[in-house]
């Protein structure tokens, strides 16, 4: 094309709907980023503009301090024992009714010294038991969601970007694990392990096969939504691009389609959290957790049952422990969501 | 009938006698339908089915056609990011048709693509200096003054300020988006940048800017366009030649003056018949042809002459002999039996019962 083509004054020619008359329409770039003079507009990257989306949302924030707290809490949770002298495992057997075998004294043994009481039969503190299960339930929720991400998403990403028989094997993969009756699993792996393996025993082997048995069963959740994700990203127009700059397998996998990925995950680890530790609970309410008489939440649900009629405040105290810890880690979740992923709502 | 001035290629910049940059032949691309478990090939969609062309050094080629009819696909061939089911692409006379990725690479270099969607096209995770600094990372090319400075001299060039270096895509209007599409495509100082429906997506209002912009960097650069459109109004000004495409075939391919001026296939007559007229004295004169009926699908197209279903003048013959796409004047090319504006190739045969 030639500079003969380009009509400035048009001259009754057959005009299409392109064209513009004069300079006033050339050289002049739709403004979007002129349109403040003199203010300095700092480029934002969408991180940034996730947060500023994320600040605004009051109950999502709410959700972010709370669960910082627990972790806070969980991770120092035995100092803060040590540094309160409290002991979980400690009977104060002159607390107990001898006849009933229930806390002597009004809401499970309220009082200064035993701030939410104490267990029937032993007398045990049961802020220092919710304190010593909160760790073990952090621990266990976010090694099995690391586990569940870290096979999830290699997996997701080769289903989606590789396709064909990969993605059909994969997927497959997932329907059976998915099929797979779990608990089952949990309870006879955990009845099988209970006296020692992989060099491990006690308390550190009951963490690792929860871990173990959570995450590992529960990948083809993230694997899902990692190979959608990966699969509409693919057909981008950007991926088409790169490739025709001559990009390889490798540059398109790391450079354009994974830094897309990352707010996916962030958001459905956050989510998967909550649903972990609930798995947790169960497992050891189940007596196929964590085992008595370390404390955790499950374990001591498990015990409350059969006392609720007559001690409501042990079965209290260990459930509000897990409902403000999954509905924080839910908001937190939620809130990332509406922040990284506006278009999902 | 005789040659006259108005037939030949009039005040183009190419040279009609050099070596074709792009040669395409007979270039069909099927996409196979499968249907159950065992993927078992029920049927293909013709997408695009056995057409010519060659694209001049300097020139620009314009490709119009309704959506579906293969434009993308086309385009998508013609720069390896898909791969023909049959036929043959030669780039610079050498067959580039199936050479595997690795091969390509080299080729990459010259031959560039603008993108539709211009959300779509950048990736929204990285800046605007990083998307344009792309192919020179991925070719391996140092520019002089270093890729930073680069960059910038190419936002400048395609009228960014070289401040939004750091910016990120979102932060664009669709335009400018399209003009850092535009000088990421040219970053590497490609031979042919093919250009599918680069304006499309933009405001009308916008669309003459980025079409100037390509038309001044074409003079610029030296550069060959092959620009896809979906009507003829927007590649009016730009190219040196149009090919008309319905359903996988090129229909009629002609400089522009002669198409425009005497256009030869009917569907090209409907096409420029939907393009705005603003006179009104002219607008009585090129009634606005209507096209019956849809686009048959590329699944199942019509025997014969595929435009058929949908042509006024179609006869007998249409249905069982396809129109070969033939010269009947001096760069002028162009698949009927009844061509409009030139000699009537079937005129005996009987007029069709159902058109
Ligand atoms: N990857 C694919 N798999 C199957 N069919 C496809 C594929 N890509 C395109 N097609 C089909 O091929 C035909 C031509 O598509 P193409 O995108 O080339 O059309 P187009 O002329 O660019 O249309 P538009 O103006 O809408 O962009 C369509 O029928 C489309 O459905
Ligand atoms: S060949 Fe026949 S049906 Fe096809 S365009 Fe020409 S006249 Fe119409
Ligand atoms: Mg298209």
């Amino acid at each position: 094309m030639g500079r003969r083509r380009r009509p400035r004054g048009v001259k009754g020619t057959v005009t299409a709907p392109i064209e513009t008359t004069g300079a006033a329409a050339e050289a002049q770039p739709e403004a979007v980023l002129q349109g403040v003079e003199g203010k300095k507009i700092v480029g934002r990257s969408l991180g940034q503009i996730a947060w500023l989306r994320f600040k605004r949302d009051k109950v999502a924030v709410a959700g972010a301090i709370v669960v910082i707290l627990l972790i806070l809490v969980a991770a120092l949770s035995r100092p803060i024992q040590s540094w309160l002298g409290l002991d979980p495992n400690s009977p104060n057997r002159d607390l107990i009714d001898p006849n009933t075998t229930l806390p002597s004294g009004d809401f499970g043994g309220m009082s200064w010294d035993h701030p939410l009481g104490v267990d029937p039969k032993f007398g045990r503190d049961l802020f220092a038991r919710v304190l010593e299960g909160s760790w073990v339930s952090l621990i266990v929720a976010f090694g099995a969601t690391l586990l569940s991400v870290a096979i999830g998403t290699v997996l997701g990403v080769v289903a989606g970007f590789y396709r064909g028989r990969v993605d059909s094997l994969i997927s497959r993969l997932m329907d059976v694990f998915l099929a797979f009756p779990l608990l089952l699993f949990a309870i006879a792996i955990s009845a099988s392990l209970q006296g020692g393996a992989f060099g491990l025993e006690g308390l550190p082997l009951h963490i690792s096969v929860l871990i173990f048995v959570i995450g590992f069963f529960n990948w083809p959740y993230m694997g899902r939504i990692v190979r959608a994700q990966t699969l509409s990203l693919r057909e981008r127009e950007f991926v088409d691009a790169a490739r025709g700059m001559g990009a390889r397998g490798p540059f398109i996998l790391f450079r354009e389609l994974l830094p897309n990925l990352v707010g996916p995950i962030i958001v459905y680890s956050t989510l998967l959290i909550p649903s972990n530790i609930l798995f947790e609970a169960a497992l050891s309410f189940l007596g196929v957790g964590i085992q008595p008489p370390q404390a955790s939440w499950g374990g001591m649900l498990n015990q409350a049952v059969k006392y609720y009629e007559v001690d409501p405040q042990y079965m209290i105290v260990p459930g509000l422990a897990i409902f403000i810890t999954v509905l924080a880690f839910n908001l937190l979740g939620d809130g990332l969501r509406d922040a990284l992923d506006p278009r999902s709502r | 009938m005789t040659e006259t001035e108005e037939t030949g290629v009039v005040a183009g910049t190419t040279d009609e006698s050099a070596a074709p940059l792009l040669r395409v032949r007979g270039l069909v691309r099927h996409f196979p339908i499968t249907k159950g478990l065992l993927k078992r090939q029920v049927g293909a969609v013709q997408a695009v089915d056995g057409i010519d062309f060659e694209v001049r050094p300097g020139e620009t080629l314009g490709v119009v056609g309704e959506s579906g009819c293969g434009k993308s696909t086309m385009g998508r061939l013609i720069t390896r990011l898909d791969e023909p089911t049959g036929g043959t692409i030669e780039f610079e006379g050498r067959d580039i048709t199936h050479l595997p990725p690795g091969k390509l690479r080299p080729m990459r270099r010259d031959v560039q693509m603008i993108f539709q969607d211009p959300y779509g096209s950048l990736n929204p995770r990285h800046t605007i200096g990083g998307i344009v600094g792309t192919p020179f990372r991925l070719q391996g090319v140092e520019p002089e003054g270093g890729l930073k400075k680069e960059v910038q001299r190419l936002l400048e060039l395609v009228g960014l300020s070289p401040e939004h270096y750091n910016r990120y895509p979102h932060e664009f209007s669709g335009g400018q988006r399209q003009r850092i599409g535009i000088a990421r495509a040219l970053a590497l100082k490609p031979k042919l940048v093919v250009a599918d429906e680069p304006v499309s997506a933009l405001d009308v209002s916008i669309q003459a800017q980025v079409v100037n912009l390509m038309d001044d960097l074409q003079d610029e650069l030296g550069l060959t366009y092959v620009i896809i459109a979906h009507d003829l109004s927007v590649i009016r000004h730009v190219s040196d030649r149009i090919a008309v495409m319905y359903l996988g075939k090129i229909v009629e391919l002609a400089d522009r003056k002669s198409l425009y001026e005497a256009p030869m296939h009917p569907y090209t007559k409907a096409l420029l018949s939907a393009v705005p007229v603003p006179d009104p004295k002219r607008r009585t004169q090129r009634d606005r042809i209507l096209l019956k009926g849809d686009v048959p699908s590329p699944i199942d197209p019509p025997s014969g002459c595929r435009f058929r279903t949908r042509c006024w003048k179609a006869t007998e013959v249409c249905a069982t002999t396809e129109p070969p796409l033939v010269a009947l004047r001096t760069g002028h090319e162009v698949a009927c039996h009844h061509p409009e504006n030139a000699p009537d190739g079937a005129r005996d045969d009987e007029p069709a019962k159902t058109a």
